[in-house]
């Protein structure tokens, strides 16, 4: 992991073998399949259901300052808890609960590099017991909104060629081909991208177990749809998970600074009036 | 810093992780499945993006798998292609 922008952010699964039980670390499980954790689970680690637990569930949108606190504080998590993120799909919602961490000023949150996948294939131990932790005391700063992208911005972004727009669905949503991932319900009114924008599926950042690939494999796979960093960077992809997960790779693994999760993604810009879509394969770069 | 509040159980190994590709219907498939304790596992995701269409547990490996590809080509059937 040398080599990284920001080591530090990572953790194998070594080290969390040795340390999840250390007074300073608490480990947390984020799946996308929140029964994921049910089956066994990193011993010691709590859950978080990102569908209940990291967003708002009245109105659309990530928790405010006040419910990040209580989630902190109810997790048994100081400011200065080290906190270990890890979970299916090779980390996508980890990802997306890194990301609020960093909105909300957690000073040392890392993900365990290759997650639950690896963590099985590995045959380690896991653990049914959800244990529970006396309530910590959790003061947020922020948000830091530089770390996210409002549909205005995008949509100045977008006109005036500003950012590079980084697209991290699948290649049959990129081109409007299918409006979902297949078998999920639709969730938009129209298909198609972002003009402009690169298609860089989320997946491609990740080695066949999980982990995630080399600096210089990732240097080499967004380099080559022009996004080195020279200029900033918006990544969506369906509700903002997927681009999580493209987020901290160029922030944290690539060290680029000016990096945006547009957590809107699709589900916003599909169902836009009026907005501009475009379908097909991506057009040149420049 | 807070100490969890249940007394340690002893570890479940996961025994015989395995994951391979198929195809349903024209979509590829992950699937994915393990023994944990006495029950098998079983995991079908659609690969890209990687959202989970079933998951499953049985009394063994081929059960788990059947039941949840029988589910993934549920959901899948109600995947619409477009002409782009």
């Amino acid at each position: 992991m040398a080599d990284y922008a920001h080591p530090e952010t990572l953790v194998s699964t070594d080290w969390v073998a040795q340390h999840s039980k250390d007074a300073n670390v608490r480990v947390v499980e984020v799946d996308v399949d929140t029964n994921a954790y049910n089956e066994g689970h990193v011993s010691g680690a709590i859950a978080w259901a990102w569908n209940t637990q990291l967003c708002d569930t009245t109105r659309r949108d990530i928790l405010s300052k006040h419910q990040f606190e209580k989630l902190m504080s109810e997790s048994g998590i100081f400011n200065d808890t080290i906190v270990v993120l890890y979970g299916d799909n090779n980390n996508w919602f980890a990802a997306w609960a890194v990301w609020q961490m960093k909105m909300y000023g957690h000073a040392d949150v890392r993900i365990m590099n290759g997650g639950r996948k690896k963590w099985l294939a590995d045959g380690r131990e896991v653990s049914t017991e959800a244990p529970h932790y006396a309530a910590g005391t959790y003061a947020a700063t922020g948000p830091d909104n530089s770390l996210r992208a409002f549909l205005d911005q995008v949509q100045a972004a977008m006109q005036g060629r500003s950012h590079v727009m980084v697209d991290v669905r699948s290649p049959q949503e990129f081109t409007g081909e299918i409006l979902a991932p297949p078998g999920l319900p639709e969730t938009c009114q129209r298909g198609g991208h972002i003009p402009h924008a690169r298609s860089i599926p989320w997946g491609k950042a990740c080695n066949e177990d999980g982990t995630f690939k080399s600096a210089d494999d990732l240097k080499a796979l967004y380099g080559g749809e022009g996004v080195d960093g020279s200029k900033p960077v918006i990544a969506y992809c369906r509700i903002g998970e997927r681009s999580s997960h493209t987020w901290f790779v160029l922030k944290y693994l690539l060290g680029y600074h000016r990096v945006q999760n547009y957590d809107g993604s699709w589900t916003e810009w599909g169902n836009l009036v009026g907005a501009p879509v475009e379908r097909g394969a991506a057009s040149a770069h420049g | 810093m807070s100490e969890a509040t249940n007394p340690d159980t002893p570890g479940l190994k996961v025994e015989g992780f395995s994951e391979r590709r198929i195809d349903i219907d024209g979509w590829p498939v992950n699937l994915v499945s393990y023994k944990i304790g006495e029950k098998f596992f079983c995991k079908a995701d659609n690969v890209s993006p990687g959202a989970r269409l079933a998951r499953t547990n049985a009394a063994t490996r081929e059960e788990a798998e059947q039941a949840a590809i029988a589910r993934a080509k549920e959901l899948l059937s109600r995947t619409r292609r477009r002409e782009i």
